[in-house]
């Protein structure tokens, strides 16, 4: 019992340093991007690696899930004689809650392990040290423009997962359905309000800023060789994931408080 | 050994005076968890001269070299490098410290997706405003230095281990440090392309007058760094020779032993030495 009650007390006290540390390294980005030097071109680097390197999983988890929304939610409406609105029920799934967690989520897999597994190779074999030798702060140099292009590309991502969503329920509305190409896009359109748009775009900015700082927080605290990178990756990923769900719903009731 | 108190050596240091400390580690201990690193290390290095730390693997080595560029903190006494209080650095006034200093990683530590070009021009690229044309001529001529001007667009990944470690040479002589730091140049090299690694070294120390501190447990190395000189001929070439007394004089050994001051002497008093743990770790 006694010694459950210290591995417990371990347990917290490690958990609380990680939150420490993961603060410790926002405050230090947050307070970097203000000052110089300022590195630009890795900034587009980046934007260009989670950005347009993302394009094709979201492209498709995008459009595959607009898709199997508008089968899936055909079948149910049918039974009340609603056929025509599946267009209504996949701009507003889509737009308010499906398109950024799930490309939020695709990122965490993407970008977030691949982050941590960058970062993590980096300080194993010294490189983070030697940056620092060179007198390069590695927040400035590694973190920055990491989270710079998550939080530009989130969101820019997650209007393309929506439009494909809504492009891949209108062809099975179309082939599937039997639901008319004008009764679909109406349906969209009114199932939407101003404040849903808002509230799905307002969010990826949030989610974008999650995956990329714990990617580099596990990254750049990675220890134990080749074995700590592997394990760094997966953690970066659960980590990312889990926390995207969670300040999803926190921001969200947020949003809702504020918005309607 | 007794600790020498920081006043013994006459700080504050002026650079600008001959042979002035450029580093001085007072009473300095350091601690991970219950594990004692360094107790109570006192050295002073003077400007232009080699100081070779000597010991077992786990000694406590490589901590002081990372200690000097302060990329790791003591748990007390006092350091001071270039003149400059490193213990009580933050990290922004350390990047000022360390744009004086290099250092050679145990591996190397390249950037591996840069080119060999990109790795020894990434600090006069990045962190200096030298017009691009003088950083590719620095590039070029640290890379000719080191022999390897034909490697310029390799990746490191296409270079043997020897000419990983003298790119990492070039890398850290690119910006014309005052201090350059070797954390086991030529550990896990063949001794022929190991010499050719302390050839650098010693050139690098005698022709372009940088301040050497070494870490490494390979004696022959740490000989042939402190009884060797660089100087260049009659045709401007430089030639490495059997180094004079006063030279010899200029090169000490600190041997660290369990993170204790073991031993601090020229290579004659380290070879004449009647301590049984020395006289085992030379033999």
């Amino acid at each position: 019992m006694n010694g459950m009650r210290i591995w417990f007390i371990e347990w917290i006290k490690k958990a609380l340093l990680e939150v420490q540390e993961y603060v410790r390294m926002c405050v230090a980005a947050g307070a970097a991007m203000f000052s110089r030097p300022f590195y630009f071109r890795d900034v587009i680097e980046q934007i260009d690696v989670i950005g347009l390197g993302s394009l094709t999983v979201v492209l498709l988890t995008g459009f595959f899930t607009g898709a199997v929304l508008a089968l899936q939610s055909g079948m149910t409406l049918d039974q009340f004689g609603a056929r025509p609105f599946v267009g209504r029920l996949i701009s507003a799934s889509m737009i308010k809650e499906l398109g950024p967690v799930l490309t939020a989520l695709m990122l965490a897999g993407r970008v977030g392990s691949g982050i941590a597994a960058e970062l993590g190779s980096m300080v194993v074999t010294e490189q983070i040290s030697a940056l620092r030798a060179l007198g390069t702060d590695p927040i400035r140099k590694l973190v920055v423009p990491r989270v710079l292009a998550g939080f530009i590309m989130c969101p820019i991502l997650t209007v393309v997962s929506d439009t494909v969503g809504m492009l891949g329920g209108w062809i099975v509305a179309l082939t599937q359905l039997r639901v008319s190409s004008g009764v679909y896009w109406s349906a969209v359109v009114e199932g939407l309000f101003i404040q849903d748009v808002y509230m799905g775009i307002i969010k990826p900015f949030f989610l974008g800023i999650v995956i990329v700082t714990i990617g580099c927080h596990v990254g750049l605290r990675t220890s134990g060789g080749t074995q700590g990178v592997g394990r760094s990756t997966t953690n970066a990923v659960v980590a990312a994931s889990v926390l995207v769900l969670i300040v999803d719903f926190f921001v969200t009731r947020l949003l809702i408080s504020i918005l309607f | 050994m007794r600790a020498k108190s920081l006043a013994e050596f006459g700080l504050p240091v002026e650079l600008a005076e001959a042979h002035a400390p450029v580093v001085l580690f007072d009473r300095v201990n350091l601690s991970f968890d219950d594990k004692v690193i360094l107790r109570d290390v006192t050295f002073s290095v003077r400007a232009g001269h080699t100081k070779i730390f000597l010991g077992a693997s786990g000694a406590g080595k490589s901590t002081i070299l990372k200690l000097m560029l302060g990329l790791l903190k003591p748990d007390s006494g006092t350091i001071w490098v270039l003149g400059h209080r490193v213990d009580l650095m933050d990290e922004a006034q350390l990047m000022r410290v360390r744009h004086h200093m290099g250092m050679v990683f145990q591996e190397g530590a390249l950037f591996d997706s840069f080119t060999v070009g990109e790795n020894v021009g990434y600090k006069l690229y990045e962190e200096t405003i030298l017009p691009l044309e003088e950083v590719r001529q620095r590039v070029d001529e640290v890379l000719g230095f080191v022999g390897l001007a034909a490697h310029v667009d390799k990746l490191p990944s296409a270079l043997s281990g020897g000419q990983r470690r003298r790119v990492a040479i070039a890398r850290a002589m690119a910006a014309r440090p005052t201090l350059l730091l070797y954390d086991e140049a030529t550990t896990g090299l063949d001794p022929m392309t190991a010499l050719t690694v302390d050839a650098e070294i010693v050139k690098l120390r005698d022709v372009e007058q940088v301040t050497s501190v070494l870490v490494t447990h390979q004696l022959r190395d740490a000989f042939y760094v402190a009884t060797h000189e660089a100087r260049r001929n009659a045709a401007g070439q430089i030639e490495i020779f059997e180094a004079s007394e006063q030279k010899i004089e200029e090169a000490d050994f600190l041997m660290i032993r369990e993170g204790q001051v073991a031993f601090e002497g020229h290579a004659s008093d380290l070879r004449a030495t009647k301590d049984p743990y020395l006289k085992e770790f030379l033999s």
